[in-house]
């Protein structure tokens, strides 16, 4: 055989070689594309004399918002009314999380009962509000608002304190005391507590094997330290409820038509997803750890706690962050009905001031920041909570 | 042998009445402990104070087919909206003695849908009919050919544009999601980090902010004099946003191959484009049909939002019957109606795809 | 180490080389795993690699049809040498076969579908041809009557069968063996064995990385041992097993021989 000295190899049949100029071929073709968009805009905004970069945020908004969290008027700049937007989205955002985990798990669980009639209604639910648009959903529960319920002097009353009609849902909540202040730090003191109470109980347990009625006590001391000083504080029952004056209510607290559809909405639809989520994740737990741990002596309140929950919430989280993401990117939908969140009042000031690209490219940022974060949180979990394998 | 023990024929012993029969079933799912008793009770009473008041207001009390005067007067439901409006909510703004043009389009359309489900009927002519049939449907829409008359875009509405989003939009966006999923599994670092950076900023941001880019900002892309009409764009930019979506989803089937399937086919010789053509794109592309039809029937409910950048899909032709003064106030009927067009479509595809996922996790 | 063993003389092989490998080397990041490979392969020879698991024979054979690529050394493949030069890749892959243990059978295509890819799209070989090519191995095999089937649908034992026979429709020069029955049923390990004992017959180059020491006693031209990355010793099988010279040798024997 003959003893060849290695050769040189020609760069085009050189995987390492070609891999370079492909990947420069490639980012010459974006950039030249890029380049061509970017200098039409330019063209094009000069043209119609629209203003570029983010000074508009200083500027004079005038315009007003229907609800916001903080102060807010038609004299505020621009940059104020994205943050009352903003707040707006996480204010609707985060009531519905919660409900929406709340009700979906309720819906997911019954959805295994072996109740025929309780699981069947579950499997209508899931159904029927997984397979209408959220946007019709929207639309629906908004027109029951002004098309359907009574004007304020005929408003429903269901329950006492609570009055629904078609400007809104009002109910009594109670005046505001100092003693609410009081109470609020009783609970953040009753939760640190609670805490410490349970590093003790865990170790009580490592040394002398005793179990401590860890969660009876817990509860008992979150419920109980508020309402103590509740009574300390003198008992106030003072509540502030919503009377009919003129066409509408005040006192209490009301929301607005656009918030409770928009809520309504985004609930009945993620819900749905959820219980998806929670079911599967109830299911993914074979039959035979069930067994197993019944098989040692565990007490059903034992079993779910030690051995199924930790396992089906593995399964669980991750699909369920990304349901709530979905409901806060699903809450851009508020533009449609009319509810200030952070998309509808990015719409009227891009409106009102011509500069689009940087209006779409807050929007964009704000919700990027959003999904960024929920990533990372989820990555980190996942991290956590990986089963070790071989 | 003699003296073998013979069984002797015993009576068959049936089980106790209770257990079985009517009876029996409802002992067993809906009393069979306390809990469940209890549940039992208090759902039929919830049920029994909604649904005959429901019942009475859908179909008791409520008019079918009369004209708007008349359903001032009744108590119930005015279904009459949708006789009488039917064919805009539908077609739009097509116009009206032409409208056979996109009734045969959607009747093509779901013939080729009935036809696909069969997994038999998965062959290249499948593929050839479904290119030949969106030819010809988006020629019955567009018309100027062989004698047909032609039919502007913006005259094109209702359910059928929501089909013609749904449709077109992923068909198109499925290669460019195949090709953002293998270039981000690329070792080539600028193809895998620009398919990286599209794929999470399109799925971080909401739909509605791509609309946004689509009615309001690629416009500006174009140079002067150049336009290109609203549906073209908002068509682009749920084409760009499901094809996000499909990469995720072709990704997850691309990092199911085994490793195995590349080395041997490396191994014979065949090259990159080869590899992927005819050996690794075909199992991943099927293992992951069940998370594809998913993303279908959420594109098919997405389309709803053009409604946000006025163009005249289903949602907005309804929205616009209900803004004349004849059939003010009737948004819940006109509401149903159109949740249970999009109830009945998206049932039957997500029901497809739960029969799908059986077939193909029992290996058929 | 034993400086590369040569080919014993008097066993009728050609001197003609049709693999030479020169002082590799491969690291995996910091590890060394092959050090310093020196092998002459001879046509129609066959050659068995054992040793304990880690010790790169695996990676030594990857290496030759450039499924891993070496660092340091050169690796001479039928007269040509193997570098990042892609031509060179391809003309290599297609003159040597490889039998993977995990059998790596494409399991959306048939049987018949399996063997004819090769040819059809590396050799462009008319479909018609390439077919009684496919039955022709199939035959050899003795698994013709499954040709139309799945893999999915054949037993572990038919399915290595199956992947023997579609590397020898590319016609190759070498075949490589990669733990082929290490994932075998036992009872199915004769029927690959007996088929690999034929192909030895008919003047196939063979490299087996295996532990089936019956098979190295009866067709092996020679025997190599692997361990840390090198080769510690090679000899014909009689004298390999009979009168082990290191330490290391000896050991494995006794671990595997019990």
């Amino acid at each position: 055989m003959k003893n060849t000295a290695p050769e040189t190899v020609p760069f085009w049949l050189d995987p390492k070689k070609r891999a370079i100029f492909f990947q420069f071929i490639t980012l010459c073709v974006v950039g030249l594309l890029a380049y061509y968009l970017i200098s039409n805009t330019i063209h094009n905004l000069k043209r119609q004399n629209i203003a570029t970069g983010l000074r508009f945020l200083d500027k004079e908004s005038s315009f007003e918002i229907g609800e916001s969290l903080i102060s807010y008027s038609a004299a505020s700049s621009y940059g104020r009314a994205l943050i009352v937007g903003a707040l707006n989205t996480l204010y609707v955002s985060s009531i519905g999380i919660v409900i929406t985990v709340i009700l979906g798990t309720f819906i997911g669980v019954a959805r295994l009962s072996t109740n025929w009639l309780v699981s069947k209604l579950a499997a209508i639910f899931i159904e029927v509000f997984q397979d209408i648009p959220v946007l019709l959903q929207l639309f629906f529960w908004y027109a029951i608002f002004y098309e359907t319920l009574p004007s304020p002097r005929q408003a429903l009353h269901p329950l006492p304190g609570v009055f629904i009609c078609n400007r809104g849902v009002a109910f009594a909540v109670p005046k505001a005391d100092p003693a609410h202040g009081y109470m609020a730090i009783a609970f953040l003191a009753g939760c640190v507590i609670v805490y410490l109470i349970r590093r003790w109980a865990k170790k009580q347990r490592d040394k002398t094997g005793r179990l401590f009625p860890v969660f009876r006590v817990s509860l008992a001391i979150l419920i109980g330290l508020p309402f103590i000083t509740w009574l300390l504080a003198g008992a106030p029952t003072a509540m502030s409820t919503p009377k009919l004056v003129g066409f509408n209510f005040t006192g209490g607290k009301s929301f607005s038509p656009e918030f409770i559809a928009l809520l309504l909405g985004l609930v009945l639809y993620t819900a749905a997803f959820v219980a998806e989520v929670v079911r599967a994740g109830i299911q993914s737990v074979s039959k035979g750890q069930t067994e197993a741990a019944n098989s040692l002596g565990l007490r059903p309140g034992m079993v779910l706690n030690l051995v199924i929950l930790p396992q089906a919430l593995r399964v669980i989280i991750p699909p369920l962050t990304s349901q709530m993401l979905n409901l806060t990117k699903n809450s851009t939908l508020a533009v449609a009905i009319g509810y200030p969140d952070f998309v509808s009042v990015a719409n009227t000031t891009i409106n009102q001031t011509g500069q689009a690209i940087e209006g779409v490219a807050l929007i964009m940022a704000l919700y990027l920041i959003f999904s960024l974060l929920t990533s990372a949180i989820m990555n980190w979990y996942n991290k956590k909570a990986a089963l070790v394998e071989r | 042998m003699a003296n073998a023990i013979q069984p002797s024929r015993k009576e068959e012993i049936k089980p106790p009445v209770v257990h079985v029969g009517v009876v029996g079933w409802i002992r067993k799912n809906l009393f069979n402990n306390w809990l469940n008793s209890l549940l039992t009770v208090v759902t039929v009473f919830l049920l029994l104070k909604t649904v005959p008041p429901f019942v009475r207001w859908a179909f008791i009390d409520s008019v079918w087919n009369t004209p708007a005067q008349a359903c001032r007067h009744a108590t119930g439901a005015c279904w009459s909206i949708i006789p009488h409006n039917y064919r805009f909510i539908i077609f739009g703004f097509f116009p009206y003695n032409l409208q056979w043009r996109p009734l045969l389009a959607m009747i093509m359309l779901f013939v080729l849908l009935f036809f696909s489900q069969n997994r038999k009927h998965w062959k290249k002519s499948l593929a050839y009919s479904w290119i030949a049939g969106l030819f010809i449907m988006g020629l019955l829409l567009k018309g100027g050919l062989f004698g047909l008359k032609s039919v502007e875009s913006t005259q094109w509405g209702g359910l059928v544009l929501t089909l013609l989003l749904s449709v077109f939009g992923l068909t198109a966006a499925y290669p460019l999601g195949v090709v953002l999923a293998l270039g981000r599994q690329s070792k080539m670092p600028a193809v895998k980090t620009l398919c990286i950076v599209y794929i999470e900023m399109i799925r971080g941001v909401p739909l509605i902010s791509l609309l946004f880019m689509a009615s309001i900002i690629f416009p500006l892309f174009l140079p002067e004099g150049v336009t290109i009409n609203k549906i073209i764009r908002a068509q682009a930019a749920i084409i760009l946003f499901t094809a996000a979506y499909i990469a995720e989803v072709v990704r997850g089937g691309l990092q199911a191959m085994a490793k195995g399937q590349y080395e041997a086919a490396e191994s014979m010789g065949l090259n990159y484009y080869q590899t992927m053509r005819l050996i690794i794109l075909p199992q991943a592309l099927k293992i992951v049909i069940p998370p594809t039809v998913s993303i279908l029937i959420s594109a098919f409910k997405d389309t709803s939002l053009v409604v946000i950048i006025a163009l005249y899909d289903l949602l907005k032709t309804t929205q616009t019957v209900l803004s004349d003064p004849r059939w003010l106030g009737y948004s819940r009927e006109a509401y149903i109606f159109v949740a249970i067009i999009y109830f009945l479509g998206c049932f039957s595809m997500s029901n497809y795809s739960r029969k799908l996922e059986k077939e193909l996790s029992r290996g058929d | 180490m034993d400086k590369e063993p040569t080919a014993p003389a008097g066993q009728g092989l050609s001197q003609e080389l049709i693999i030479e490998i020169i002082d590799m080397h491969k690291w995996f990041g910091d590890f060394h795993v092959l050090q310093g490979i020196d092998l002459s392969v001879h046509k129609q020879e066959r050659i068995v690699i054992c040793g304990p698991s880690g010790s790169g024979k695996s990676t030594l054979i990857r290496c030759i049809n450039r499924l891993e690529e070496h660092q340091r050394g050169r690796i001479v493949v039928d007269g040509i040498e193997l570098t990042s030069n892609i031509k060179n890749i391809e003309k290599i892959r297609t003159e040597v076969g490889m039998v993977f243990q995990h059998f790596n059978l494409f399991p959306h295509l048939s049987i018949i579908e399996n063997l004819t890819l090769g040819p059809i799209w590396v050799r462009k070989t008319p479909k018609k041809e390439a077919e009684e090519t496919a039955m022709y191995y199939l035959e050899k095999v003795h698994i013709a009557e499954q040709a139309k089937k799945y893999p999915g649908q054949l037993s572990g034992g038919q399915q290595q069968r199956v992947a023997i026979a579609r590397s020898l429709c590319m016609n190759p020069k070498v075949m490589l063996f990669d733990e082929p029955t290490s994932a075998l049923d036992p009872e199915m390990i004769k029927e690959v064995l007996d088929v690999m004992i034929e192909l030895a017959q008919e003047g196939m180059t063979m490299i087996v990385v295996t532990h089936e020491m019956g098979f190295a006693k009866s067709v092996a031209h020679r025997v190599l041992f692997m361990d840390s990355g090198q080769i510690v010793e090679g000899n014909t099988p009689e004298e390999f097993f009979e009168n082990p010279r290191h330490d290391r040798t000896k050991l494995f024997l006794s671990q595997i021989l019990h």
